[in-house]
């Protein structure tokens, strides 16, 4: 298949993704969970993918996305609460300081743009650090982040530590698909630039990298700050699916569920991020909640155990089992593509023709 | 007089919650001086052995009570370093901290299941619970006694690394992990060794905090737990003193911090003080600079 | 070539549940009540977990007792069926919004709670965007119906508690000083603090606040910090979880002032950390045990026939304000779908402007922004020797 067929595959796949949902959307009655976990997984799509640009293709172990999720959310929310509804939503803080508000994708951008500036400048320390000191670091300053927003002495521009809301939200499940398609996109035609391939060889060997004319500070800096930026964009999608938004949602917690919807995808493989997203979200948000059903039969039977709180243990041993037997993940290092499915197709076919022909032959 | 008054009590307490983060922190700077793992289920542990007590102290007296909860936390240790990280030792070094992580959601989330969610009070332990008075400020006997048993404990525990067979085992694999099995060093009893001591300081820690503050949740174990972590690092990571000493500076500073009315970045003062050290000194107050392997 | 297939497998395992899962939460419910009797479906948006789990689930309690008495309801002639369709909210204003969208998925007619006002909020546009009515039952904070047309409340607000309690304070202790302690990042919390600070300002009296941060479980410094002050009265509107820690705390340091907080601070977790306790608890709440007899009795006795219902309400049987609430609530929304005659969520919505009902805990109707006219609030105050809570006063604003 040439490049070109390639490209012509993808875009009309893409499409008809986006029309499919479209015509869900249509038929389907608004309220359901279907539409609540697709929302929410493409934009965990998104910062799943951009955590891997980081911990995948660059090899930088960040653990500091919720921090920039938070940085983007409140640029969003803070940007684009009508100035009539300001009164009530800074109820504490007389309307607080800000008093106009901007059209919503250049409150998204600004969002990313916040984190991105916040993160080039963590970085300049915290980039100097290896490894595990960086995780923590990252970690500490996303504690660090979220404290300050929660300072009320900033009330007047974050509302202290209450809730921001009356920002518009999603009108169609197909707008967090579209911009986190196009952000996913971006991140992907950056992996495969110039760009891209330094950061791999940076994760491979940064000795080699370095040998071979990488500056590894400034590669490095560029890829936490474009990280962070897709982060604080998909943090302002989570703020418009949310509806209402505050510093205390943003815990080290939420680092550590992206990251494993990272490691269950497969380290450094984009689809696998998007694919154990969706997953992800619909098992823990959707598929499991039957579990935490006092009174579920199969039948007559009355199956134990189940009560509140069951279907999050389920879930949590169903990820150990994961991480322990299927360390790859999902897709491993592999993308998914229109080739390898039909490699794929042709492998199951032909073993299934080769054993049908076996059966012939026996009998 | 009265300046004393005023203020002892914060000290007090910074040095008590310093001394029960003292307890953990030993458990993250051993596993990480040997395994390079941050060890995240090891506050889940913590949270976990308050929660054994809990419900061990409703069917049985205190003195068989206690000693139960110690030796089930230090099962639990063992188990999870069995069945959780030993499969993957020659794994990348990430996908046994992932591990780490999802050992840490399952605990919580089994706790959550168990509980129904509610906070559970802990049971009062006789005598360290009493109220004593010291210089006119009231506390319970336990923010006394907490200092005194951490350090006690502390030399115990740097004895048991200086002179004894597995101590200098422990501190081969520290120091190089191939070569010492090479040296035929049973690696797999001492990771277990160390995890058994680790837990075993957990439990001692989670009796003396809950004694204090009294509400199990499941999420108690990971604030004190990451602070812990911050000492260790702060202190040296792989050093005991220095995760110890790492521990009391974090405790009183913590409380400084509250008693001067900036509540609000308590937690985050913690982190900021991390990050400066790492950025002034990496390897911490007293860690040993350690030599890239490549 | 093994994970391809595994990959294959799974993309199409998920795209195919996705696409036929479409129908909701796949008969998961019991053995369908299968007498004929047509099903209405309530919602109960409460927590049952986290830091407002205790309270959450005392208030479901008051609803489940209420469905058990009156399990059917009468709407356009015809006898429907009454299911209530619990979620967890895990007091988590982040977790609510999805648990509300299982709520709207399964096809409520109408959504009771919840315990905790951020989580209302929270969750306030889901039910909005879906035209499913709320019925507010314990969430005191103004912004949960200020603004909208479909979130109901049926007990008073923060600014009347805030002013009952600064007066209290002012006229039971002459407090000059108050120790406002808030927890950051909870509506309620930081709400009811606000309020009581302009209150116990404009009566002359001079505050000092602070906050702690969620997980936070050492409170000796604020103690301290609240003793240094020289505090009259401490002032804690936080959930019963931190409860239990400062009040266990405050006894261990010798704290001598009286310790106030608002609803939900009346429940049993507090009396149990009292108990045998020197210390003095002041409390506002919308009910007081025994203002009504047969409620009383008979929830207690429902209680102790029913273990889960014994561990739910913690492990005793004294009746919580929030239950009694949860039980009117239940009546509210009866009440409601009664007057709509139909189970349409919309004409629910309708009918509930107009709804009047004398509930257990005093008289309900809406005003125009979907309040309950309350203008009562009791005062009880902690027993620490019988773990009871003793009946102080009734307090309105003056």
């Amino acid at each position: 298949m040439n490049k070109k067929n390639k490209l012509i595959w993808n875009v009309s796949l893409i499409v008809a993704l986006l029309v499919l949902l479209f015509v869900l959307e249509q038929v389907m009655p608004s309220g359901s969970m279907l539409f609540t976990v697709l929302k929410k997984g493409a934009i965990y799509a998104l910062v799943a993918v951009s955590m891997n640009l980081l911990n995948g293709f660059t090899g930088l172990f960040s653990l500091g996305q919720a921090g920039f999720m938070l940085l983007g959310a409140y640029t969003y929310a803070i940007l684009t609460i009508p100035p009539e509804s300001r009164a009530s939503v800074y109820q504490y803080y007389d309307g607080g300081i800000i008093q106009f508000a901007i059209p919503v994708p250049l409150a998204l951008i600004a969002g990313g743009l916040i984190a991105a500036g916040f993160a080039f400048l963590i970085g300049l320390p915290v980039l100097r650090l290896k490894s595990d000191y960086l995780a923590i670091a990252t970690l500490g300053f996303a504690e660090i982040i979220r404290a300050v927003f929660q300072w009320d002495k900033l009330g007047p521009l974050t509302n202290g530590s209450n809730l921001l809301r009356s920002f518009p939200t999603f009108q169609s499940v197909l707008y967090p698909f579209i911009v986190s398609g196009i952000c996913i996109a971006l991140i992907v035609m950056l992996i495969n630039s110039t760009y891209g391939r330094a950061f791999k060889a940076i994760r491979d060997d940064e000795i080699a990298a370095e040998a071979m004319g990488i500056n590894l500070a400034h590669h490095k800096r560029l890829a936490f700050v474009i990280s962070s930026f897709f982060a604080g964009v998909s943090g302002g999608l989570l703020a418009m699916y949310q509806t209402t938004i505050q510093a205390s949602m943003f815990k080290s917690a939420m680092t550590y569920e992206i990251l494993l919807i990272v490691v269950i995808g497969g380290i450094g493989s984009v689809t696998g991020s998007c694919i154990s997203s969706f997953l992800f979200i619909a098992c823990s948000e959707w598929w499991l909640r039957f579990l935490d059903n006092e009174n579920f039969y199969i039948g007559s039977f009355h199956v134990p155990l189940l009560r509140a709180g069951f279907r999050k243990v389920v879930f949590a041993v169903v990820i150990m089992a994961m991480v322990l037997f299927y360390r790859q993940g999902i897709m491993g290092t592999k993308e998914f593509s229109v080739e390898a499915l039909q490699n794929l197709f042709r492998k199951i076919f032909l073993r299934k023709s080769v054993k049908k022909a076996g059966d012939t032959h026996e009998s | 007089m009265d300046f004393v008054t005023r203020n002892l009590p914060y000290l007090m307490a910074g040095i008590s919650v310093g001394g029960q983060y003292a307890l953990i922190a030993i458990g993250y700077t051993m596993v990480y001086g040997i395994l390079r793992l941050i060890n995240f289920a090891h506050g889940d542990i913590f949270m976990a052995a308050g929660l054994i007590l809990v419900y061990s102290a409703t069917v049985m007296p205190m003195y068989i009570a206690i000693p139960l909860m110690i030796i089930l936390t230090v099962l639990i240790g063992f188990i999870v370093e069995r069945v959780a990280y030993k499969p993957l030792r020659s794994a990348p070094r990430m996908s046994i901290m992932i591990s780490a992580i999802g050992v840490s959601y399952l605990l919580q989330n089994l706790a959550l299941y168990v509980t129904g969610g509610l906070s559970q009070q802990y049971p009062a332990i006789p005598w360290i619970s009493d109220t004593v008075t010291i210089f006119g400020s009231t506390t319970k006997r336990v923010t006394v006694i907490t200092p005194v048993l951490t350090l006690v404990l502390v030399v115990l525990l740097v004895l048991l690394i200086k002179y004894t067979k597995i101590g200098m085992a422990m501190r081969a694999a520290s120091r190089d992990f191939e070569t010492s099995q090479l040296m035929g060093i049973k690696i797999n009893s001492v990771v277990s060794m160390t995890f058994i001591i680790g837990t075993f300081l957990a439990a001692i820690g989670s009796a003396l905090f809950f004694t204090n503050y009294t509400g199990v949740t499941p999420t108690v174990g990971a604030m004190p737990g990451l602070k812990a972590f911050v000492a260790a690092v702060f202190g040296g990571i792989g050093s005991i003193p220095g995760a110890v000493i790492g521990a009391f500076i974090i405790g009183i500073c913590e409380n400084i911090i509250k008693g001067v009315g900036l509540t609000t970045f308590s937690d985050a003062f913690t982190f900021a003080l991390l990050i400066i050290i790492l950025i002034i000194k990496p390897t911490g107050l007293f860690g040993e600079k350690e030599a890239d392997k490549v | 070539m093994k994970k391809k297939v595994m990959a294959l497998v799974t993309t199409v395992v998920m795209v195919g549940t996705v696409l036929t899962g479409c129908g909701g939460n796949g008969g998961a419910a019991g053995p369908a009540a299968d007498n004929g009797a047509k099903v209405v479906k309530i919602g109960v948006y409460e927590p049952a977990s986290g830091d407002n789990g205790a309270g959450g689930k005392q208030e479901t309690l008051g609803m489940q007792y209420a469905n058990s008495k009156t399990p059917t309801v009468q709407i356009g002639g015809e006898e429907y069926q009454v299911e209530l369709e619990i979620v967890d909210n895990e007091s988590s204003n982040d977790k609510g919004p999805s648990a509300a969208a299982s709520l709207v998925s399964s096809k409520v007619s109408v959504v009771l709670g919840s315990y905790g006002s951020g989580v209302s909020i929270a969750a306030s546009d889901v039910f909005k965007d879906a035209g499913i009515p709320a019925i507010g039952v314990t969430c005191t904070n103004p912004q949960v119906t200020e603004g909208n047309t479909h979130y109901f409340r049926i007990c008073f607000l923060d600014p009347f508690q805030g002013t009952v309690l600064a007066n209290f304070a002012n006229e039971n202790f002459s407090a000059k000083k108050a120790y406002i302690l808030t927890k950051l990042g909870d509506d309620y919390s930081t709400g009811l603090g606000h309020y009581f600070k302009e209150a116990f300002t404009g009566l002359g009296g001079e505050v000092v606040e602070e906050t702690f941060q969620e997980g936070n479980s050492d409170f000796i410094s604020y103690i301290t910090s609240a003793k240094n002050a020289g505090a009259d009265v401490f002032f804690a509107p936080v959930s019963t979880e931190a409860a239990a820690l400062i009040i266990e705390q405050s006894a261990a340091q010798g704290l001598t002032i009286p310790l106030m907080a608002g609803d939900t601070w009346d429940s049993n977790v507090i009396l149990n950390a009292a108990k045998g306790k020197d210390v003095q608890i002041y409390v506002t709440t919308f009910y007081q045990e025994g203002g009504n007899a047969d409620f009383d009795n008979g929830i207690k006795e429902w209680i102790n026939a029913d273990n889960t219902a014994k561990a739910n309400n913690g492990g005793d049987d004294t009746v919580a304000a929030v239950t009694a609430m949860g039980y009117d609530a239940y009546y509210v929304a009866l009440e409601a779908l009664k007057a709509a005659g139909s189970t349409d969520p919309a004409a629910v919505n309708e009918a509930l402007w107009k709804v009047s009902y004398n509930g257990v805990s005093g008289e309900i109707a809406f005003n125009e922004t979907g309040d309950a006219l309350r203008d009562v609030a009791y005062v009880k105050c902690a027993n620490t020797q019988t773990g009871a809570w003793d009946f102080v006063a009734v307090q309105g604003v003056k």
